[in-house]
């Protein structure tokens, strides 16, 4: 792929990310930013592709930690921001008794 | 990025195709997040989109050396499972800087990888993956060390407060220099051998001045911080993305890009400040300012039964959660006083600041968890207008975004930051331990309004205490 095409593609990527992202409301800013955390993760890939051509320990090592942290990334991320998307209810619940909210598995 | 590519050769539209249908995934992903009910899916949608860019991403012919890559799946896996269960909801914030700050750490060692790759294929590196190796190096190791001091700091491993030092510009400007010099002299020597010591020396510049940059900016100012740490991560996996010839890497990382971006302007227009001015002033250059530890002025104090009395008997209540609430966890025993409240026939909603919590969004999340619906949480442009026909404002917790001296005092230090106007309600209730001033360090004229009473507790016990004096009337 050339650099031009590349570029066209960041470009316009930039755009969309800007119109979709823009519409999200701050209500749900944290899940977003964890969502996001997530998606950052593909950095992964580059870690997958080096981890191919590594030839000597250092590279080798470098290209696991790049694996594991972009593992992070996507397993953590994706799993903490549906944990947190599970909590936001929609209607009220009827009225609880005192310690039905405390005793909730969080 | 040349031999990545001839290896794709036979299956290449393929690859490329898979990789379409994973960044549409991503963007059809977020764009569910308009709303709760839609974003959770949507979450589901993104993760589907990454499991299809790693599975065909295992396909390709460059992939070798797969114990490793089982190892290091296997140890983010393990990590990042564990992490996500056991970390508690007023950690968010910690726990985004950490994902920050992995990803950043891990496009950065990902170009050191590639640049060393590039050697020994003969040390004539072409500019266009020179170029998007070195910015991704600088920017991702930025965002690595800066976020592990803005974590340290959220975690209270180190304190929270601005940690300065004489010349810190200076050092801060030398090592920026510094850094743009190494890459140009690498750049113009990008057909023939550049050095990798220099290549080193600027990794470790870069990682010098993430610590140096966020250690001065103090614990109120880390929405903005964790938001641009955000944008520096997916700016670096997009240069990473480029220097791969990945398009999966450059759709998502700009995608990331633009979020974190979008969220650091936002947080700094919730504070009133430029971004500049949050990065490179700092708060604690006018907290110790006027105003604070001033004369004695009369405050009006009431107790949990008179709270009570003007909670149970009005129309409608807003509270005004702020950070310190979370600190008390108090979320729960508001939800409760709030219950009770509508079993008398109150109406109840949450006034939301941008920047209430650690991070955007944080305080909507602490409300959440404790089962407050969505509905009743209120964004500040929205409530304040119905601040006028509330009967009591309850303030717990927050202090600077309720202060009016934002609005009133043109000489204050946080003149002009958007605030919930509680003033305008006909009664407030200030649920606070004592007078002491809030992040900014200036003093609140709220607290000494006629129609403020403070109740001077705990936020978790008054919260009980007034419930329970409620489900008396």
């Amino acid at each position: 792929m050339d650099l031009i095409t590349e570029i066209t593609i960041f470009v316009l990527a930039a755009f969309v990310g800007f119109e979709v992202i823009s519409k999200v409301p701050t209500t749900l800013h944290t899940p977003l930013m964890s969502q996001t955390n997530a998606i950052h993760g593909i950095v992964m890939l580059g870690g997958l592709i080096v981890v191919g051509f590594a030839d000597d320990t250092l590279e080798k090592t470098i290209g696991l930690i790049a694996i594991a942290f972009g593992t992070i990334n996507i397993v953590g991320g994706f799993m903490v921001t549906d944990r947190m998307l599970g909590m936001f209810r929609r209607k009220p619940k009827p009225p609880a008794e005192p310690d039905a909210g405390a005793s909730r598995e969080g | 990025m040349r031999l990545a590519l001839a290896a794709f050769s036979p299956s290449s539209d393929f690859v490329g195709a898979c990789y379409i249908l994973a960044f549409s995934l991503f963007i059809y992903g977020v764009s569910q997040g308009t709303h709760p009910t839609t974003a959770r899916r949507g979450n589901l949608i993104a993760a589907a989109g990454m499991a299809v860019a790693v599975a065909i991403t295992l396909s390709l012919d460059v992939i070798d050396n797969g114990i490793l890559i089982v190892l290091g799946i296997l140890i983010g896996t393990l990590v990042g499972g564990v992490a996500s269960r056991r970390v508690q909801m007023t950690q968010m914030p910690q726990m985004v800087a950490l994902y920050n700050g992995v990803g950043g750490g891990a496009a950065a060692l990902i170009s050191w990888a590639e640049f060393r790759h590039q050697l020994d294929l003969g040390g004539d590196i072409p500019l266009d993956v020179l170029i998007p190796v070195l910015f991704s190096l600088v920017v991702g190791s930025v965002s690595f060390w800066g976020s592990n001091i803005a974590f340290a700091k959220l975690q209270e491993l180190i304190s929270g407060r601005p940690i300065r030092f004489p010349g810190q510009h200076i050092i801060n400007g030398i090592l920026l220099v510094g850094i743009l010099v190494g890459c140009i002299v690498l750049a113009a020597s990008h057909d023939s051998q550049p050095s990798q010591a220099l290549f080193i020396g600027v990794l470790i510049a870069a990682a010098v001045l993430g610590n140096l940059f966020v250690l001065p900016i103090g614990g109120a100012d880390m929405p903005v911080v964790i938001s641009l740490l955000n944008a520096f991560t997916g700016l670096a996996a997009a240069a990473a993305g480029f220097a791969l010839d990945n398009v999966a890497l450059i759709v998502a990382g700009t995608l990331v890009g633009s979020s974190g971006t979008i969220l650091t302007l936002e947080m700094s227009r919730a504070m009133n400040r430029s971004v500049g001015n949050l990065l490179f002033a700092g708060f604690g250059a006018v907290a110790t300012g006027p105003a604070a530890g001033g004369e004695e002025r009369p405050v009006h104090s009431i107790g949990a039964q008179d709270a009570a009395i003007k909670l149970g008997y009005a129309d409608s209540v807003v509270f005004v959660p702020g950070y310190g609430m979370a600190v008390a966890q108090a979320q729960h025993a508001v939800k409760e006083l709030a219950n009770e409240l509508e079993r008398h026939g109150v109406r109840v909603s949450y006034a939301i600041h941008p920047v209430a919590g650690r991070m955007p969004g944080h305080m909507n999340v602490l409300l959440a968890e404790a089962d407050v619906p969505y509905e009743q949480l209120r964004e500040m442009d929205e409530i304040n207008p119905e601040m006028p026909q509330t009967d009591v404002a309850v303030v717990i917790g927050a202090n600077d975004v309720t202060n009016p001296a934002a609005k009133d005092d043109p000489s204050s230090p946080i003149a002009g930051m958007p605030i919930i106007e509680v003033t305008q309600a006909h009664e407030v209730i200030v649920i606070k331990r004592s007078l002491s001033p809030g992040f900014a360090g200036i003093d609140n004229d709220l607290f000494y309004r006629d129609n403020t009473s403070m109740l001077f507790s705990d936020a978790k016990q008054a919260a009980a205490e007034i419930a329970a004096e409620v489900q008396e009337l």
